[in-house]
Order: structure tokens, then sequence, then C-alpha cells
């Protein structure tokens, strides 16, 4: 290391994170000796320890380090993978965790006993553990590990900062570990995938807007003229996130010592403003997101150009501008004024379009390249990945059509539907993404074995079609069987004969959920050994230069 | 120069491309939230509707602490079934003072917004603790624990003032007695809360007059829903312009 005498200084952004942090462990300790209910006392003092250790962290960081990290060796950015590597690991171990648990409470629905009679392990409880474990772990992790991967790849420079690539990454995980805590001792501000209550809120407002500034600081040094296709997806991902977030959780904390606050809206306009987060999670954090992943790995793995350019401009804004408004298809027939309905409606149907413009610049990506499914099944999870994104980006605008979502809503269909975009396409393209990415980051030829990744999408894939018709049909029944009337004018079923005949649906859907988690578990393995006993990639000496010391 | 080559200014400036994009993403949500603060039918106020009392306030706190509202909707549509089932649609103004509101999303449950006076204190309590004794083939968890722990109504003084703060009418007579109130609420004989409240009822709802618990709350609170709007007079005309 020729150049490790050069400079090391402890930087004006180290002894910032370091003063923040301080501040930040000295008000928790207040917070956790001051605390009205036991949860906050438990979460501040989680918050004074993560604050400690990210401190300990930014020494430690300093001590072990010889220079300033170079911008550049041997004339090639030094990219800034270790954050990446994090965040691809986490995104793994919260994947199996938010899997399981998915399958605990499907197992709950279909038999109630499992529940136990215990505040930390009833269905409600879980539910939001569930959706935020894949959604904002699982999912964020890899969109985390992803979009800085990319953002650094596709602008050919290093991301800035020292701390601030971590701060991103180790801050977002605190804020998981105490969303999903919270939940397990009944912290919750009730509107879903928003639960976390104020101070969690607050903490990610911080994490999210470093996130922005780390992006956006990667794409002022890039070298290319343009911003890459992917970027756009991301930065419209972090910045309408930051809106959404913001909008949805405006709330009065019932006292800074208490874990508890009241929404500034009620009623109607809190349903309205709740749904206008709620369908745009999925519209920006598990779609345009998970396209900025489409848009970088499968061109990459498939070895082709994005197939149009054009397509890529005209979905890009479409879908943006249009996603926005599908919301209140959420709330038909309810006391939701009746022209925003029909605005939500009408603009999930038009979303279609921009959806299907997505899918099919994916697809027609392979153009020339469809005989590497017979023999790359990476390529083929990102490919079928796609295609469930056309299915489920299909039945959305179908579900928010007001006939059929008199049928379909409050039943399992919308369960069902959720889980085909959420399993097929976030999923698939999650793992896909990891497939490439481990390889990559430590210099391996490849995947350990492509074989078990077979395995995988086999499994995966079947447990998908097990879970996803067992909700077509126990919804769509359920649905009738409300609305059936016999022979003299009378409701047919009690609410209770519906329940019961949901039961063999609710086991099926347990199965097919025990397959996909059986298929993760299939992943961590290969990944494992594709890290620990993978065969190192051709001309890469070990430690290689390509990568940022260990920090 | 075509439409597509000027979407290179987009693509080289990355703070062009995050107004665009804040532009793109800020129009439908505007168009759709803000006329909902200002329309009659949305903010249109109906006899009957008050504030929860201190108890039942606390009840549905906890209601959404066991994340009730994942598996139970409170929101009946205009259908045949529907008011057949549960009763009258919902009105807006029925959940005007819920901060945040409870409409729910799935029906694992049947429909709760009309749940009050459906059945008795005593098949709540039993039901609560153990779904399947009353009714074999539910499959909701069972909540034991409620009819154990102690109701805290230290704090909901507190939670009534921020209420207060986000636009609830609640008076100072009824923050300042906030605790007693939600102590009274579950005496039987009590008349103060009923004075105060409209015609909110004070009983010992979960049959253990030992203690004020968390079960008392929840079963004052499932009783009051939908009961605040007396339909016989209500005029579903009264908006229609």
């Amino acid at each position: 290391m020729a150049r490790a005498v050069e400079t090391k200084s402890f930087t004006l952004e180290e002894m910032g994170y370091s003063v923040f942090l301080a501040l930040l462990a000295v008000v928790c300790v207040i917070l956790a000796g001051k605390a009205w209910d036991w949860q906050l006392a438990v979460h501040a003092t989680v918050g004074a320890i993560f604050a400690a250790a990210g401190i300990f962290l930014i020494i430690k960081g300093y001590q072990s380090r010889l220079a300033n990290p170079a911008q550049e060796i041997d004339g090639k950015p030094n990219y800034n993978m270790g954050p990446v590597k994090f965040a691809a690991i986490a995104a793994m171990f919260w994947g199996v965790a938010g899997f399981l648990v998915g399958v605990y409470i499907a197992s709950e629905l279909a038999f109630p006993f499992l529940n136990f009679d215990l505040p930390f392990l009833n269905f409600g409880r879980l539910r939001p553990l569930h959706t935020s474990a894949v959604i904002f772990a699982f999912g964020g992790n890899a969109l985390l590990a992803t979009s800085f991967y990319v953002v650094q790849r596709t602008s050919q420079a290093r991301m800035p900062g020292i701390v601030t690539p971590w701060f991103v990454m180790l801050g977002y995980n605190a804020f998981i570990v105490i969303a999903g805590t919270g939940y397990l001792m009944g912290v919750t501000q009730s509107k879903e995938y928003a639960e976390p209550e104020w101070y969690a809120d607050l903490w990610l407002t911080v994490v999210w807007v470093v996130y922005l500034l780390a992006f956006l600081g990667t794409l002022w040094k890039r070298k290319e003229s343009h911003i890459y296709v992917a970027n756009w997806f991301y930065l419209s991902f972090i910045v309408t996130v930051a809106m959404l977030h913001l909008g949805n959780n405006v709330s009065v904390p019932v006292s800074i010592y208490s874990v508890k606050s009241v929404q500034a809206f009620s009623g109607v306009q809190d349903a309205m403003v709740q749904w206008w987060y709620g369908h745009n999670a999925v519209g920006f954090f598990l779609t345009a997101a998970f396209l900025g992943i489409m848009y970088y790995f499968v061109p990459k793995r498939a070895e082709r150009p994005v197939y149009s350019y054009r397509l890529s401009i005209v979905h890009f804004w479409a879908l943006i501008f249009i996603y926005i408004w599908a919301g209140p298809h959420h709330l038909h027939y309810t006391a939701l004024p009746e022209w925003a309905g029909t605005l939500g409606m009408t603009f999930s149907v038009i979303l279609w379009m921009p959806s299907w413009g997505g899918m099919i610049n994916g697809l027609m990506t392979l153009s020339g390249a469809w005989d590497k499914l017979r023999t790359d099944p990476v390529l083929r999870m990102l490919v079928v990945s796609v295609a469930f994104y056309g299915m489920s980006t299909f039945e959305g605008p179908l579900m928010s059509i007001k006939a059929v979502n008199g049928l379909s809503h409050y039943t399992d269909w919308t369960v069902g539907h959720v889980h085909s975009g959420a399993l097929g396409w976030v999923g698939f393209v999650s793992f896909g993404a990891l497939y490439c990415l481990f390889p990559w980051l430590w210099n391996k030829k490849g995947v350990y074995s492509l074989k078990l990744v077979s395995w995988h999408f086999w499994t995966a894939t079947i447990g998908i079609v097990f879970y996803i018709c067992a909700m077509w049909v126990s919804g769509i029944m359920q649905g009738l069987m409300w609305r059936a009337y016999d022979k003299l004018g009378f409701l047919e079923y009690s609410f209770i004969e519906t329940v019961a005949a949901m039961h063999p649906y609710y086991a099926i859907r347990a199965l097919g959920g025990g397959l996909f988690l059986v298929g993760s578990l299939i992943m961590v393995y290969n990944l494992y050994m594709t890290v620990v006993h993978g065969e190192d990639a051709e001309g890469v000496a070990a430690g290689s230069p390509a990568l940022a010391p260990a920090e | 120069m075509s439409m597509i080559e000027k979407h290179a200014i987009f693509e080289k400036n990355s703070i062009v491309l995050l107004v665009g994009i804040l532009i793109a993403v800020a129009i439908g949500g505007l168009v759709e939230i803000v006329p909902l603060f200002y329309l009659k039918s949305t903010i249109e106020k109906v006899e009957g509707v008050r504030p929860y009392t201190p108890l039942e306030l606390a009840g549905r706190n906890i209601y959404i602490r066991e994340g009730c509202y994942l598996c139970h909707s409170q929101m009946i549509r205009p259908m045949r079934d529907e008011i057949e089932r549960y009763g009258h649609y919902s009105l807006a103004a029925e959940s005007m003072y819920d901060h945040p509101f409870q409409w729910g999303s799935k029906r694992t449950g049947p429909d709760l917004a009309r749940v009050g006076n459906k059945y008795s204190d005593k098949w709540h309590v039993e039901h609560l603790i153990n779904p399947r004794a009353v009714v074999p083939d539910s499959v909701m968890p069972g909540y034991p624990f409620l009819a154990k722990a102690e109701l805290d109504t230290k704090h909901l003084v507190d939670v009534m003032k921020a209420n207060r703060l986000v636009g609830v009418p609640y008076t100072d007579e009824e923050i300042a007695n906030a605790a007693a109130d939600a102590v009274a609420q579950a005496t039987p004989d009590d008349t103060t809360v009923a004075k105060r409240y409209g015609k909110a009822v004070s009983r010992d709802f979960d049959g253990n007059p030992a203690k004020v618990t968390e079960l008392d709350a929840v079963i004052a609170y499932l009783q009051v829903l939908g009961t605040m709007v007396d339909f016989t007079t209500y005029d579903d005309k009264a908006n229609v312009r």
C-alpha cells in the first residue's frame, strides 16, 4: 500500500456524524429515563445503544484506515462497495425473516390456536411485522444495495462521503428494528404500511434525506453526461417516497415521553391521504424502484442494450404521473365522494399502459438472447419477474373497476393480487439481482450452483402459483357468498359460514408461502457458498483493487 | 430537434430531473385530496355524532394496538347485502373524530361499523377471551390478557388534549375529568358521563366490578360503534345539491 501514507484525517463529516449521534444518544437516554410507557423506554434504550455503536464504528473506522479513501485507483473509480455488501446480506436476512412471519400468520388464519392467546403472537401484531419486513426490510435493503451499486457503476464514480453511505444503510436498518419490535409491543398508528409511530417516522425522515443526498451526490460526480435510465427510476422512488412519508405521517405525539400519537387528519380525509400513500408505496417503492433494478440487471445479465430508449422515456413519465392518481380505487363505495373514486379508477386503467411499457421494455431487451433462458436460471428469474409484473399490473386495473371492486374489495382476492406482485415481481427481481450482485461484489466467477438457482426458481414459482390460486378462489368465493340470496330473498350465508369455507384455501396458501420460504433458504445457502467457496473471478488477485478497503 | 432529444435536459441535470419528478407526482394528490377539506359531503355534521368518551377512546387505542383493523372493516358500502347484513351504509361524519380512520381494507372478520348494541356485553367478554367458545368456526385470536390488564387512565388527559389539538371539540371540563370519567363509565349507576357525553352509557362492561380493565374499554368502544346517529330521523338528502 504505497499510497497509504498520503493523507489521513478525522474529516468534518466524521466529526459531524459523531456529534449528531452523541446528541441523539443523550436525547435517547433522557427519553428512556422519563418515558411514560415501557415501550418507549425500550426503544429509547435501543436508540441510545445504536447511537453509541455508531460513534464507536466511526472512530474504529478512522483508526483502522490507512488513508482517506481514494477516489480512483489506477485510473479506475474506487467504488464504495462495503455498504452495498451489507445491504445485500441484510436483504437476504430480512427476506427470510419476513417470509417466515408470513408463513406463520398464514398458518394462524388456517389454524387459529397458533395465536396462543399471547399479545405478541396475535395476528394483528404480526401482520404489520410481516408486511414491513418484506416490503421495507427485504425490499428496502434490496433497493439500497442495488441503487448504491447501480448509481456508482453508471456514474463511474465513488459514492461521496466516508460515513454517509454507512449512515444510510445502518440508519435504515435501525429504523427497521425499531419499527418491527414496536409492532410486537403493540406500538402502531394503524395506518397500513405506515404503522411506525412518530419517533420512528422522524428517524426515517433523517435517514431518507441523507439517502437522497448520497444518491444525488454520486450523480453529481458522474463521468457520463447522461443520467442512466435506472437512476431516473431510483430518483423518482426516493423523492416520491419522501413526499408520501411526510404527507401520511402528520401527527401530534401525545407527549414526547409517549409512543402514542394522534393523526392530524380524520375520517374521510385521513382515508384518502392513507391510500394516496398506500397505493403509491406500491407504485414507487415496489414498482418504480424495482424497475430501476430491471433496467440495470436485465440488460447486464442478457448482455443486450435496453430495447427502446424512447419507450423508457415515455413510460417513465407516464408511470410516475399517473400512478399518483390511483389511490382512491382502494375506497370505492365508501364515504369518499364518488368523483374521487372515479378518478382513481380511470387513472388506474390508464396506468395499465405505462406499466406494460416497462414490461415490454424489459422483455424485449432479451431480443436475440432468448436462448439464454434455457441455460441461465438467474436470467430466467429476472424475466419471469417481469412477466409477473405484467400480470399483476393487468390484474390491478381490472380490480380498480368499480363493478369488479364491489366484489373483490375486503376479500382475499386483494391479498392474492398483492402477493402475485410482491412474490412474483418484487421477490423474483430482487433474487435475480442478488444472484448477480453476490459474485460481482465478492469477485467470484459466478454463483456457486446454477442448479440450486433452478431449484429455487421452481420451488418459489410453484409456491406462488399455490398462493395466488388459493386466494383467487377464496376471494371470489367469499365475495360471492357475502352477496348470495336464497329463493325467499334472504341472505344465504351468515358471515361465519363464509369464514369456515375459507379454511382449505388458507391451508393451501400457507403451503404455497412455505414453498416460497424454502426457495429463499436455498438461495441463502447458495449465496453463502458463493462467497465462501466460490471460484475467484479471472484476473482478480486476492484483495481486489476494484473494491474499497474494509470499512 | 425532436421531442425525444429535448429530453436530454432531464438526463443531463439531476436537479431538473428531480424538479420534474416532483411536479409530476404532486398533481394527482393535490387534485384528489385538497377538495375533501372543503366539500359539503365530506365535512357535513350529522346529528348525534359526538367525540368518544375517555373510556371509549382508551378502548379505541387498544383496538388499534392489537391491530383489529387488519381483519375488521368499519365502512359499510351502500349495497343491498351489506345494508341487510350490517345496517345503514356508513356516513363520512361517523368517522369525523377518528384520528386516524379505522375503515380497514379486509374483512377476515365481519364489518364492525355498526356492531354497537348488536351483542350483549357478556357475549363480547366471552368472545374476546375465547372466540371459539361462542363462534366455533371463528379464526380470531383470543384476547384473555385484556381481562387481566388494568386500564391505564393516567395519560388519557394527554390523549384527549392531543385529539383536541387536531380538531376534536373536547371541552376543558371533559379533559380535566378524563381519568375520573373513564372509571365512572365502567361503573353501574353512574350519571356524570352521560351528562357530559350525550347518550353515553355507563355500566360494568366486563362484568368484573373489582377493577376497570382494558376489556371494559374495548367493549365500551365496540358497543358505541355505529350507534350515535339515529337513522329513523336522518335525512340522507340534506347534503345533496
